[in-house]
């Protein structure tokens, strides 16, 4: 790990001189550069460029923004949670055992990532809704039903965001060297305290990374949502759904809902990759 | 030099494939002004008579009418071919103000259509060609005995309705203003088929949607009329639009709409004549 550590010290050092000397970058690759970062960065702009500025005030001091946004940010780290306690496990199942139909089962892990969110949705309607291949037990035995709750915002939102966490911790566990693991088991630690003692410390980075990415992706969630858990100011609406219902009659609202979702995004993973990714690194 | 000739190249290659896709997402927007007129004969929007394909920006619940009167438009005139883009009206009438191309608007409720109009994206006055009542559906064979509006009120039982923003919302909200009632749903759904899939998978007990919807659904819901539903008939209305890419083609579909052949479609979907 401390190769890899000094590693990546110096990617950034090398990636600093190269800025230095921006005229040896070859053009092939500083032009379609260029034109991907104006692609990404030109609709946040007209965002900002078309914001009702002289409404704002009034639209954000609305009770039914903070209700969405509170929901949003509420869900969207209870997804993560999940992800985390349930998507590291997984990861490591993945990453360090051997077991038949392994890449089936990571094909599996990762089908969230391609499905549309909204089929997502429907097929999680299918398996845990009122009348669903396992919610009906749910309702039957427990008196559980997920949709239309914010239990089912969690569940949709953990659905499509946990495949990034599985993924990314996958891959650093891959990257991190198992002989350190080894090397505790022999010397008389078992597999689990391994894993706690050994293995957890040094993919710690991984894992936020892992676990921002799910938050980012879980707290953007849209399809799923509104198709499994249903659209109930301050139960289940969350900031997505109400910039797209927003949108339906008002677009000035929906940019203002937009633009909170934006600050409160951009402030939260500059704020993370401070404390976390910079530690880390 | 053959390792620079080359690299010149590759550049070149690069810089034109760049040029290619900034044309490509220029031209996206009016992408469809390219295939209306790709019809056999492309004499478009001057002649009288229709060819290539028209589009038509229709609300959800006319879905499975506009479908068959789309392939009869298609059987009446050879070498045309009809487009359709079913979605909520009001997301519709967005995507029309903000210039999508499109022929035809048929929405869901007079005021979807004054989005457009207002923005004065429509040619001519839109002509009424269907009115729509609601209904509400709830599971197959009716088990929470539900038999007027105000049994939905009924605590414990899973209602959904269409958002405010969209027409059956509004609507509803306007019979349920008329008499007297307050419901709390579960969801406010995004579009009617979204309220009325809740119910065909069995997630909510009931959902007011329209008569249309209950109809096309089959058997998977039941319909239950009540009468304050007469107080919030939706006014479904078509017109041609100002930047129309294929303008005669789309008369002819507006005149098909409103033409006694027309009508006797939309009758028989659950449409109430205008």
């Amino acid at each position: 790990m401390t190769e890899v550590d000094r590693a990546r010290t110096v990617v950034p050092e090398s990636g600093a001189r190269r800025a230095r000397a921006l005229g040896g970058v070859p053009l092939p690759l500083l032009l379609p550069a260029l034109v991907g970062l104006a692609f990404l960065l030109l609709p946040l702009l007209a965002l900002l460029i078309r914001a009702p500025w002289r409404s704002l005030p009034q639209q954000l001091t609305s009770a039914e923004v903070w209700q969405a946004l509170q929901l949003s940010l509420v869900s969207a780290t209870a997804a993560t949670a999940v992800s985390l306690v349930l998507g590291v496990p997984l990861a490591w199942l993945l990453a360090r055992t051997d077991f038949p139909g392994r890449g089936l089962v990571r094909a599996l892990v990762t089908l969230p990532l391609v499905l549309p969110p909204v089929v997502g949705g429907v097929a999680l309607l299918l398996a845990l809704g009122r009348g669903g291949v396992v919610g009906q037990w749910l309702d039957a035995w427990f008196g559980i039903t997920l949709p239309f709750t914010t239990a089912g915002v969690v569940v949709a939102e953990a659905f499509v965001a946990m495949p990034f966490l599985v993924i990314s911790v996958e891959g650093t566990l891959r990257a991190a060297d198992p002989r350190y693991e080894e090397a505790a088991t022999t010397l008389g630690a078992s597999r689990f305290t391994a894993f706690r003692r050994v293995t957890l410390p040094l993919i710690a980075p991984g894992i936020a990374a892992g676990a921002v990415l799910a938050w980012a992706r879980a707290l953007g969630e849209f399809g799923a949502t509104i198709t499994f858990a249903g659209n109930f100011p301050g139960r289940t609406q969350t900031m997505p759904l109400a910039v797209y219902l927003a949108l339906q009659n008002d677009p000035a609202a929906a940019i203002a809902l937009s633009l909170v979702l934006l600050t409160v995004s951009i402030a939260v993973l500059a704020g993370l990759r401070d404390r976390w990714m910079t530690a880390s690194t | 030099m053959t390792r620079s000739a080359r690299r010149t190249r590759t550049l070149r290659t690069a810089a034109a494939g760049a040029v290619a896709l900034l044309a490509l997402g220029a031209c996206s927007s009016s992408s469809s002004d390219g295939s209306s007129s790709s019809g056999p004969d492309s004499s478009a929007s001057s002649s009288p008579r229709p060819s290539g394909t028209v589009t038509v920006f229709a609300a959800a619940s006319l879905k499975e009418s506009f479908t068959t009167l789309g392939k009869e438009f298609e059987r009446q005139h050879p070498g045309t071919e009809v487009a359709f883009n079913f979605g909520g009206s009001d997301t519709l009438a967005a995507s029309i103000t903000a210039g999508a191309p499109a022929d035809v608007f048929a929405a869901a409720s007079a005021r979807t259509m004054a989005t457009v109009t207002d923005g004065k994206d429509a040619a001519g006055t839109p002509v009424a060609f269907a009115r729509n009542q609601l209904e509400i559906a709830t599971l197959p064979g009716n088990p929470d005995r539900i038999s007027s509006l105000k049994d939905l009120t009924k605590p414990g039982l899973k209602v959904v309705l269409c958002d405010k923003a969209v027409p059956c919302g509004a609507a509803a909200q306007k019979a349920l203003g008329a008499s007297h009632l307050e419901l709390t749903p579960v969801s406010y759904e995004q579009d009617v088929r979204s309220a009325l899939t809740k119910v065909e998978l069995k997630e909510a007990d009931a959902a007011v949607v329209y008569k249309t919807d209950v109809k096309a659904a089959g058997g998977r819901v039941q319909g239950v009329e009540f009468p304050e539903s007469a107080e919030a008939l939706n006014d479904y209305s078509i017109t041609l639009l100002k930047n129309a890419p294929n303008a005669a083609a789309a008369k002819a579909f507006v005149e098909l709409v409103t033409s006694a052949e027309g009508q006797q479609v939309l009758t028989r979907a659950g449409f109430l004549k205008p």
